[in-house]
């Protein structure tokens, strides 16, 4: 054997050392850019100013003085003393003022009296929340329904209760703002299509399908969903049902289906949307709606198969954390449903009193109508738009205050400017 | 221990539990730990922090006990065990299975459910079930009627049989101050007004669902709590989402508790805004928070934040603790931030007017910039409201997303609320109001005392109408919501999530409207089954004392 040179074992004599010295010297920290001394913590505590909690409003804000009414909105409503023809609220069916309704929300106050006093899980699940569950589930022929206390919390929580983050969601440019807030809460990727535009939905489902395709692991658990309403609250027109449910099957995705202004509007039996075009109820996973329109009341509920419904009640926000409907608001809600039951020919009077309004309107000089000629409310939007949205939102104040002069109710519909991802133009609503 | 994904998960929450004496108090600010040899530790803190308090603060979470853990962990660990062989079974379609399952057409989409995500649901939450979401079919007042199921499969699916469990005094709901009932001068007034204006507003108060009678009660609130002027929404839990958006935005800083309830930290989230949290009711890890956000600025550029907004509640409706706010209103005085208190649980129960926290502890609410409360648990109604100072409240008419996008709240509600406000601030000539406060504190101390004496383990302030009691092993979760039910009591049950994965408790709503026969009944019902079910875990047994329940209330250690 031989023997290793000298300078070898030098050499490596070196390395050993050098390697020893590494282990034990310091790990190398970046320097910190300024480590402050306790004074000037201090100084900086002082001059810190924040802004004031609210920037100031100016006086002339159209929102801060609201219009008052005094006496029941119904037919004929009584604003800042005049009384008015109503044509501002969103009481499709009449039922505001039906004393029928009044009479059992009474009997039920007689009986549970106003709140619940708990959220459902603790002893706020009353007997009429079971009865109006399945009232709602019998008329829409689904499996179940879920209630929720508050309209514009309905589809905001469902849509964070199946929809997190990494999944997909497609929505319409023109969805409402609760819809909105539920896409913001549930972090999930947002692709928006346009209006009604089905093309344009079809070439981001393609795009998405070639995605997927990169990637197939990732793209075997991203839930992917569409999001539309019947009918529109900010242009009142219908989705195009079938189209959707076709384009449902051949790339996969889950249609969820909001219906607050085609409850108990649409369809021969007021059964919405679905009716109206005749597709199958099965086909759509969730059906959304608020009971603040059509059934006089207050609160929301969804509605579909248990596999997609059940879920809900124990993971969605406004359901699980908050406090029940107050029971004579639910058993408002029941004898409405049976008002439309008994009666379905009230939703055939409400689309020939559409069609006529509708046509009279038509032909006003610079005001243009938007919306399909059967939707029961409808915007007045301003032919030609000066630019300006203040000015445009004063002219049309003006034309309100006009109107209520000659004792008829109109209103400017409302948006927060800063928060809509995609504003409207300023229009009245009818 | 088995090593179970549940208890992998809550281990980071749960440690400082298990070990013994020497961690810092979970109440930062004055905790004389005995650092004595095993696990004792010491009950009562009573602080007197410079002289911030001008009452005593009494509060006291017991550490659990070391056997008591391990049994717990030991527990789940077993049902997970169970958990993972019934999903084997049902797999392979050995057991019965009877989840509802997708559609056939869909079986080819991408599963809308992970299968983990449901697995505490599954093999868990399903074999407890029972304990909640009982349906009641009267005023929840201190006594209800409560409808029976049963289950034939092991609470997957329910049967009512048509009988109705009559007179189960009522431990669970929120009824304060009692009201919650069908007769008397609120449910007339409600009545009336239901009659007249009818129930439904089909608009927003933007445009014109804003009635006379909303204005009207605006003016109330705000002179009840004494502020400026108030605003008013359909629903509590969306007045936090929808506000808190609005007040602070992107650049701004939200410092939130621990415990903060899910309304709060979805309106944190939903603003676009930084969010912070601070330990539970710990002022120094709070001021060492604002410190170095006021110091260091917005993170990675350094620039100033444009305001901190300190999110705290009044009562926390899981500990039963009380927010201490005096300090927290110095601390904010002294950084210049902006305090959002959320007095869900203490508007009504605490104060000896009536008027919430602030009463409780005698401040000016001109320090506290947003005060938001409900109408649910106190009022017997329903909804939120914001109050303040005025340009405060002019920016939400303007900027809320309730104003513009939501329904006004019902008629008869409001007249509900009306009517129950005037009844305690003594408007409508009675005393019933104050009357009703003062039994409340009185039940409160008195059923507190009792159960410390009878020897359970208590968390929260002495004064708060919310009590927990400790449960810890998953089993007697269920078990002691079904004995008392057994015993005619409802009480409400919580386990995991809502609460760390040990802590499983009992939760008691004391209301003004228990007379002290039923407390009685109802402590002893609970001691019959604390003994039945092995729960009287504290060590530091109280000798009961014969004095009057509430001797030594109000002293004064200032100064």
């Amino acid at each position: 054997m031989e023997t290793a040179p000298a300078y070898h074992l030098i050499l490596e004599g070196i390395l050993i050392l050098w390697i020893i010295r590494l282990l034990f010297s310091k790990t190398y920290k970046l320097p910190e850019t300024y480590k402050l001394t306790e004074k000037e913590k201090e100084d900086l505590i002082e001059e810190w100013q924040p802004e004031p909690l609210v920037p100031p409003v100016s006086k002339e804000h159209p929102a801060i003085t609201y219009d008052v009414v005094t006496g029941p909105p119904s037919h004929k409503i009584i604003i800042n003393g005049k009384e008015c023809v109503n044509f501002a609220s969103f009481n499709f069916l009449g039922l505001l003022d039906n004393e029928r309704v009044k009479e059992k929300a009474l009997a039920s106050l007689k009986k549970y009296g106003v709140g619940t006093c708990g959220p459902r899980g603790f002893y706020g699940t009353f007997d009429v929340h079971l009865e109006l569950e399945s009232r709602l589930a019998a008329f829409m022929k689904t499996e179940e329904a879920i209630i929720y206390s508050y309209g514009f919390a309905t589809i905001a929580s469902a849509i964070p209760a199946y929809s997190k983050r990494g999944d997909i969601i497609f929505v319409d440019e023109a969805a409402c703002f609760s819809i909105q807030k539920g896409l913001q809460a549930s972090r999930s990727f947002i692709k928006y299509f346009k209006h009604n535009d089905m093309e344009d939905l079809e070439r981001l489902l393609k795009e998405q399908e070639l995605e997927d395709q990169k990637n197939p692991r990732k793209a075997r658990v991203t839930r992917k969903f569409i999001v539309v309403e019947g009918l529109y609250m900010n242009t009142s027109d219908v989705c195009p049902l079938p189209d959707l449910v076709k384009l449902k099957y051949k790339y996969k995705v889950r249609i969820f289906l909001e219906e607050s202004l085609s409850f108990g509007v649409l369809g021969e039996h007021g059964k919405g949307v679905t009716e109206h075009f005749g597709v199958n109820m099965d086909d759509i996973d969730l059906i959304s709606a608020n009971m603040e329109n059509a059934v006089a009341s207050i609160g929301g509920f969804c509605c579909g198969r248990s596999f997609v419904i059940d879920h809900q009640r124990l993971s969605g926000q406004g359901y699980c954390f908050s406090a029940s409907l107050p029971p004579m608001l639910a058993a408002a809600a029941i004898e409405a449903l049976n008002i439309m039951e008994e009666d379905p020919d009230i939703f055939t009077v409400l689309r020939k009193k559409c069609e006529h309004v509708y046509s009279a309107l038509q032909g006003i000089p610079s005001l243009k109508v938007v919306g399909v000629s059967f939707a029961p409310a409808l915007h007045l939007q301003l032919e030609r738009g000066s630019g300006s949205r203040v000015t445009d939102l004063q002219r049309l104040r003006s034309v309100v205050d006009y109107c209520l002069d000659r004792n008829v109710a109109l209103t400017v519909a409302r948006y927060l400017e800063k928060e809509e991802r995609f504003l409207p133009p300023p229009r009245l609503q009818a | 221990m088995t090593e179970s994904p549940l208890t992998k998960a809550a281990n980071g929450e749960v440690g400082p539990h298990v070990t013994n004496g020497l961690k810092p108090g979970r109440n930062g600010v004055l905790r004389s730990v005995h650092r004595c040899q095993q696990d004792e530790e010491e009950v009562q803190r009573s602080s007197n922090h410079g002289g911030f308090y001008n009452r005593p603060f009494l509060e006291s979470y017991e550490e659990t006990p070391m056997l008591v853990a391990v049994l717990t962990y030991m527990g789940y660990g077993v049902l997970t065990v169970f958990g993972y062989l019934r999903d084997f079974l049902r797999h392979w379609k050995i057991e019965k299975c009877h989840i509802a399952r997708e559609r056939e057409e869909q079986k080819d989409f991408v599963p809308l459910y992970q299968d983990f995500e449901n697995f505490y649901t599954r093999n868990l939450y399903m074999r407890i079930r029972d304990n909640w979401n009982r349906p009641i079919c009267s005023v929840p007042g201190a006594k209800m009627d409560l409808m029976e199921r049963v289950s034939h499969d092991y609470n997957w699916t329910f049967e009512h049989t048509g009988r109705v469990v009559k007179d189960v005094i009522n431990l669970g709901s929120y009824n304060y101050l009692g009201f919650a009932e069908n007769t008397g001068v609120c449910a007339d007034a409600a009545a009336e007004v239901a009659m007249t204006y009818g129930v439904g507003l089909a608009s927003t108060r933007q445009e014109i669902g804003n009635l006379d009678k909303h204005e009207e009660m605006e003016k109330l609130v705000a002179e009840f709590l004494g502020v400026e002027s108030a605003m008013v929404f359909g629903m509590g839990f969306a007045t936090n989402s929808m506000n808190i958006p609005a007040l602070s935005g992107k650049g701004c800083l939200i410092l939130s508790d621990e415990l903060n309830h899910a309304s709060l930290v979805l309106g944190a989230r939903l603003s676009c805004s930084t969010v912070r949290v601070f330990k539970h009711n710990n002022m120094q890890s709070l001021e060492k928070l604002l410190r170095e956000a006021i110091v260091h600025g917005q993170p990675r550029t350094h620039r100033p934040w444009k305001k901190i907004l300190i999110v705290v509640e009044g009562i926390y409706s899981m500990e039963g603790s009380i927010v201490r706010l005096p300090e927290i209103v110095a601390l904010k005085k002294r950084y210049r931030a902006y305090l959002y208190l959320d007095e869900a649980h203490s508007i009504g129960a605490l104060g000896r007017r009536g008027r919430g926290v602030v009463d409780y502890f005698g401040l000016d609410p001109g320090d506290v910039d947003v005060l938001m409360g409900t109408f649910t648990k106190s009022f017997g109604a329903a909804g939120g409201y914001i109050a303040g100072r005025k340009e405060l409240i002019d920016f939400l008419r303007s900027n809320s997303h309730s104003a513009v996008y939501a329904t006004s709240m019902s008629p008869p509600v409001v007249e509900q609320i009306i009517t129950s406000m005037k009844c305690i601030m003594g408007e409508d000539g009675t005393t019933i109001g104050s009357d009703r406060v003062r039994q409340l504190e009185e039940n409160t101390v008195y059923f507190r005392k009792k159960l410390r004496e009878m020897g359970f383990i208590i968390y929260g302030n002495n004064d708060s109408p919310v009590v927990p009691m400790m449960l810890y092993m998953p089993a007697k979760i269920g078990a002691f919501g079904r004995e008392m039910l057994k015993r005619n009591i409802g009480v409400v049950v919580v386990g995991f999530p809502a609460t760390p994965i040990i802590e499983s408790r009992a939760r008691f709503c004391i209301s003004a409207a228990h007379s002290k026969d039923m407390l009685d009944r109802a402590l002893s019902a609970i001691g019959e089954v604390g003994d039945l079910l092995q729960l009287k875990y504290s060590r530091h047994r109280q000798p009961a004392s014969s004095a009057r329940p509430f001797d030594h209330l109000y002293e004064d250690i200032d100064g």
